[in-house]
């Protein structure tokens, strides 16, 4: 397992080597600056709404980066062939699993640490009573989700063909869940047999992104999440993260490389 | 040049004669354009109305404090009786316990509502819902840690509505509630009667058949100006824009009429006028639900006389 740090490292450096993370950054910087700019009846301390427009910009964001850089790992591995030699030293199939997934995962966090700075201070200049302990759960809680979607997309980047038919799939998959994941048990019951049952075990089945997206308590200011259910929320990403990274060495063990 | 190039070129001619059909028609018969209706009418076309919608809706949620039911829940919240439209129409709000989640449905349903709001509070309620605060008795002994608050600071939350509001009356300068529900927040809590008369007279402008502009803009000459003299120009306009467009009408906007007549009626009282304070009363009385109680006042009034 010690190929595991020099892979990862790669992909942190690919990350501030492409200029993904850069354009998204100075967008959401430059439309949160501009609506915070906005005069509102002449009333000063108005916070909210910015805070809301930021965090919906750090998330469309993180969204991005995160399976953009994941789902064209193995794919640009394989196709500049530098899998071969990779492969060639005493690196096994489970360590490159392992090193892409952790590189993808700290590359996110990194950015998301630059985002939530940007949020915090955004927030701090408009309202000076900032709970950044909040903060900090909602960042934490952001990185294990994007720690599970990461597992996801590199799953789908052995399933599927290509990184643009992958990514699509995992997007359209994560704003599913983000926007209906919630609901899906209030659909299924109203459904009947076996419709009720499927929907059931599809909202059992699929990971629940939305758990992780505290933003209306961030915004609302709603007190800070217990230890115990935010302790648990990290655990069922972590056990969903190995779920996806065993379906994804499983597959990649025994693929064909060329 | 080859193929696909001509291809290009031809579509592009194509959209710029398309462009140049349309646009002419999607302007008034005058010729001319509202302002609010150039960039967002242009861009979006009539979903913009569908944002403005959406960002109306944002204010009632961010007055709930995030707590607020999806389509998915099959409920209102109080029945609409705390929305912010209805407290502005009516002036008052209800506090209920109704909770529109119910018992977790599941284990996940149960972990879950660790992670969003799931408690009802409303912008501003702490100083409505502190006694010590509101009778504002400062003198009084307060708990430890409890701090006072000082008009703008307190009803101040209320002022995180105000972007959404004014963003969508931007995207649907047509809504007239935006205009009404942003004055009676910046009148009535905020204490900003200026800005809610500039806002209004904006949505007049681009609204200049609305009764119910009128009728909010009569509320803050009366009440904030105490200008009677033009807040009766403005409630008598606004009820003959009303007859102009209820008259015949299946469904008439009765509760605005019954406000209208109300406050014309106390008005004239006001002003010493009593026989036109009784026709007004009059008038109420036929499309009140409580009759007798109006009819009470009448009977006060020519005792007065």
């Amino acid at each position: 397992m010690n190929a595991v740090g020099p892979l990862a490292c790669v992909v942190i450096k690919e990350l501030y080597r492409r200029k993904d993370f850069y354009v998204l950054f100075v967008l959401t910087a430059l439309i949160s600056v501009l609506m915070g700019g906005m005069n509102f009846f002449n009333t000063q301390n108005i916070a909210r709404y910015i805070k809301e427009i930021c965090l919906a910009l750090i998330w469309i964001s993180s969204l991005v980066i995160a399976i953009g850089t994941a789902a064209r790992q193995l794919p640009a591995e394989r196709e500049s062939r530098t899998i071969f030699p990779l492969l060639a030293k005493p690196v096994t199939r489970a360590d490159v699993i392992a090193g892409k997934f952790t590189g993808c995962w700290l590359a996110c966090g990194l950015c998301l640490v630059v985002f939530y700075v940007l949020f915090g201070v955004l927030s701090a200049a408009r309202s000076p009573e900032l709970n950044w302990l909040q903060i900090a759960q909602a960042l934490v809680l952001h990185w294990f989700m994007l720690g599970m979607l990461v597992a996801m997309t590199l799953l789908g980047s052995v399933v599927f063909a290509a990184p643009s038919s992958n990514g699509t799939i995992c997007l359209i998959v994560t704003a599913g869940m983000l926007l209906l994941g919630r609901h899906l048990n209030k659909v299924a019951l109203q459904l009947t047999e076996p419709g009720q049952s499927i929907v059931y075990a599809v909202y059992f089945v699929l990971p629940h992104f939305e758990l992780f997206d505290v933003r209306d308590m961030v915004v609302h200011s709603a007190p800070l999440i217990a230890a115990g259910p935010f302790l648990l929320a990290l655990v069922y990403a972590g056990v969903y993260v190995a779920v996806f990274l065993l379906g994804a060495w499983l597959v990649f063990r025994r693929q064909m490389l060329n | 040049m080859n193929a696909p190039r001509l291809m290009l070129v031809l579509l592009l001619v194509g959209c710029f004669t398309l462009a140049a059909r349309l646009v002419p028609t999607g302007l008034p018969a005058d010729g001319t354009r509202r302002g609010a209706d150039s960039v967002a009418a242009l861009l979006l076309g009539e979903g913009r109305r569908l944002f403005a919608n959406h960002l109306f809706v944002k204010a009632d949620v961010y007055m709930h404090s995030g707590y607020y039911p999806t389509i998915f829940d099959h409920a209102q919240l109080h029945g609409g009786a705390n929305s912010t439209r209805t407290q502005a129409a009516t002036g008052t709000g209800q506090d209920t316990d109704q909770g529109f989640l119910g018992p977790p449905r599941d284990w996940l349903d149960r972990f879950g509502r660790n992670f969003y709001v799931t408690t009802h509070s409303h912008l501003g309620d702490d100083e409505e819902h502190c006694e010590h605060c509101r009778n504002k008795a400062k003198s009084a002994p307060a708990e430890p840690g409890h701090e006072h608050h000082d008009g703008e600071a307190a009803s101040g939350d209320v002022r995180e509505i105000l972007p959404w509001l004014r963003l969508s009356a931007m995207l649907d300068p047509q809504n007239v509630e935006t205009y009404t529900v942003a004055a009676y927040w910046l009148r009535s809590h905020l204490k900003r009667p200026e800005e809610a008369e500039k806002f209004l007279r904006e949505g007049w402008r681009e609204n200049p058949d609305s009764y119910e502009i009128l009728f909010e803009l009569g509320r803050v000459t009366s009440e904030v100006r105490h200008d009677d003299a033009r807040a009766r120009n403005l409630w008598e306009l606004a009820l003959r824009k009303w007859d102009q467009k209820n008259r015949g009408a299946v469904d008439p906007d009765l509760p605005l009429r019954r406000l209208l007549l109300g406050s014309l009626a106390r008005l004239e009282e006001r002003a010493g006028n009593l026989a036109k304070a009784i026709g007004y009363f009059e008038l109420l009385k036929s499309i009140s639900p409580a009759p007798e109680t109006v009819q009470k006042q009448i009977d006060e009034l020519r005792a007065k006389r």
